[in-house]
């Protein structure tokens, strides 16, 4: 037998164990992603509810009506409106906070770098829901830490979650404390990359510390900056478990914390509605293509 | 300003802001130690008067959490082999072996990741219905087995392996099978840990999808079960912060074990993006 022969009985054998090897990954994703997400925007222009649930034939195809419908819901634009300030204003807090203790744990007179990263990290790998619950006993109008820090400083008591002027901000500052971590281990890496030959250069032409930081470190952490933004702003837009266990599920009050995918929860796995739920979910889907989409362009060109 | 003083300022600031940080976990573990009531006066304490265990002897014996606790475990056990399992062959796979349309397939499965999970959720429950899969353990594990991210980690760090590591085995006769193996998953362990870190933590934190596909409280997880106590039990703050516990002290405890790997893996998904 010749080794061409052999070479390619081998590369036979070779592409059947590669397609062998990817089919069990490949037949999951397609059955329970791939599969039902082409049937939720099929779900989406129908009107399947708690009838459709007991009987599919009774389902009736209703084109964009679920679509004209949520445009026309108030409660879908508090839910979205809601989402976008937590996104807007959530965002950018999760992302300072991460570069501002990126920058204090890598800082050159640092000890113990390791430490403090894994301490600042520990709320990111902590359970959502239970944190969630510590935080809803912090915010206690009464009782709860947050106002006892207020009354120090001569704050009147704030009822954190009964109020809806409050609420979201409960929300915001739980979710930079659960997420900045994220963030911020990610800066620390890319912080590590930039080479200290560039600071000193700067030190001996006479650059203070802020124009150090202004002129060496935030311009080379741009695409750092867009990576973080970006996932952050992604992740956030499916904010759901936070309200969810802050107000009981409620969303309130007042649907002051309703969020998007709060709203498709209810509508869909509480009342039903899931043709509606199932728009929800597209239209949810195609702000966050639009942000990805906006990544993808601001990336400087050469890259992937 | 002198190095000294900037040495004192940088400490001061970062172990203040660690100290804030942590303070809910830890407040969390003390309160979970008080007296019924206790956490609830003014100014609320910091430290138990006399530290009890009451209230996990509550969770286990009265409101059987311990059910939940076996639940989670099993969904998160299951849920991390499988996603070893099927990740490591996938990856491997679009690293190293070449068939027809891998590149093609390959692209396909990264354009998949702009689709968020909840768009999916719907009819999977609807699928999984008909299917006879809801209100069960599969039903939770199902939709983690597989995943594009996993596949996409494992392909990446196994791009690193030599080709004529490979070839020499089958040089050798080994199968491709034997190949995986005796030969790839030795060389995987590290990206496999980093992978079982990430699938086990997240599928022992995930709320929204056990949530959903489990109806009856003996199936709950523990985030589930834990909101669900909520419900009937949100006066008692000192049950509630030992439910907590419960609940995060797994995770936290694997994290301390293996910060390294999962922090490795953060960074290395993220800066090289």
């Amino acid at each position: 037998m010749s080794t061409t022969a052999a070479l390619t009985r081998g590369g036979r054998a070779e592409a059947w164990a590669g397609r062998a090897f990817v089919a069990p990954a490949l037949l999951l994703i397609a059955v329970f992603f791939l599969f039902p997400v082409l049937a939720g925007f099929l779900l989406s222009l129908t009107d399947f509810d708690l009838y459709g649930v007991a009987d599919p034939s009774a389902v009736r195809v209703v084109g964009a009506a679920n679509y004209a419908a949520l445009l026309r819901s108030s409660v879908f634009w508090r839910a979205f409106a809601n989402t976008l300030v937590f996104v807007v204003v959530g965002g950018p807090l999760t992302v300072g906070a991460a570069l501002g203790t990126a920058v204090l744990v890598s800082a050159r007179a640092t000890r113990l770098r390791g430490l403090f990263r894994t301490l600042l990290f520990a709320p990111v790998v902590a359970t959502l829901v239970a944190v969630a619950v510590v935080w809803r006993y912090l915010y206690h109008p009464r009782f709860g830490f947050l106002n006892e820090l207020l009354g120090l400083v001569g704050i009147e008591p704030v009822n954190w979650l009964g109020e809806p002027k409050t609420a979201m901000l409960a929300i915001i500052l739980l979710a930079v404390w659960k997420n900045f971590g994220f963030s911020m281990v990610i800066f620390v890496a890319a912080l590590q990359a930039i080479p200290e030959h560039l600071y000193e250069a700067a030190r001996i032409d006479g650059a203070n510390a802020w124009q150090q930081f202004r002129r060496i470190t935030v311009p080379l952490l741009g695409p750092t900056f867009l990576f973080v933004g970006v996932t952050t702003a992604i992740g956030y837009f499916q904010l759901f478990s936070e309200p969810y266990v802050l107000t009981s599920g409620t969303g309130g009050p007042l649907d002051a914390t309703l969020s998007v995918v709060l709203h498709m929860y209810k509508e869909g796995f509480r009342w039903w509605n899931i043709g509606y739920a199932a728009s929800v979910a597209f239209v949810l889907f195609a702000v966050i293509l639009v942000f990805t989409l906006l990544q993808l362009r601001l990336r400087p060109r050469g890259e992937r | 300003m002198s190095r000294r003083w900037s040495s004192v300022l940088v400490h001061t600031v970062l172990v203040a802001l660690t100290a804030a940080t942590l303070f809910p976990l830890l407040w969390m573990v003390s309160a979970s130690l008080m007296a019924t009531g206790e956490s609830m006066s003014t100014p609320p304490p910091l430290l138990p008067a006399s530290p009890t265990l009451a209230h996990y002897r509550d969770l286990f014996e009265r409101l059987s959490l311990g059910r939940s606790l076996a639940n989670s475990t099993l969904i998160a056990c299951l849920a991390t082999f499988f996603s070893l399992l099927f990740n490591s062959l996938a990856g491997y796979a679009f690293a190293k072996l070449r068939f027809p349309g891998r590149e093609r397939i390959f692209a396909g499965l990264l354009a998949l990741l702009v689709i968020p999970a909840q768009v999916a959720m719907l009819p999977l429950f609807l699928l999984l219905r008909t299917m006879g899969l809801v209100n069960t353990v599969w039903g939770v594990v199902i939709p983690s087995m597989a995943g594009i991210f996993g596949i996409f980690l494992v392909r990446q760090y196994a791009r690193s392996i030599p080709d004529e590591l490979l070839d020499a085995a089958r040089v050798d006769g080994a199968s491709e099978w034997r190949i995986y193996r005796s030969v790839v998953l030795p060389l995987l362990r590290p990206i496999l840990v980093t992978l079982a870190t990430f699938t086990f933590m997240g599928t022992w934190n995930d709320f929204m999808w056990p949530l959903i596909v489990l109806t009856d409280d003996s199936r709950y997880t523990l985030p589930v079960a834990l909101a669900n106590l909520l419900g009937e039990h949100a006066q008692d703050t000192e049950l509630m912060m030992a439910g907590a516990v419960l609940t995060v002290l797994p995770v936290l405890a694997l994290f301390a074990v293996l910060q390294r790997q999962y922090i490795a893996g953060i960074t290395a998904g993220g800066v090289k993006e």
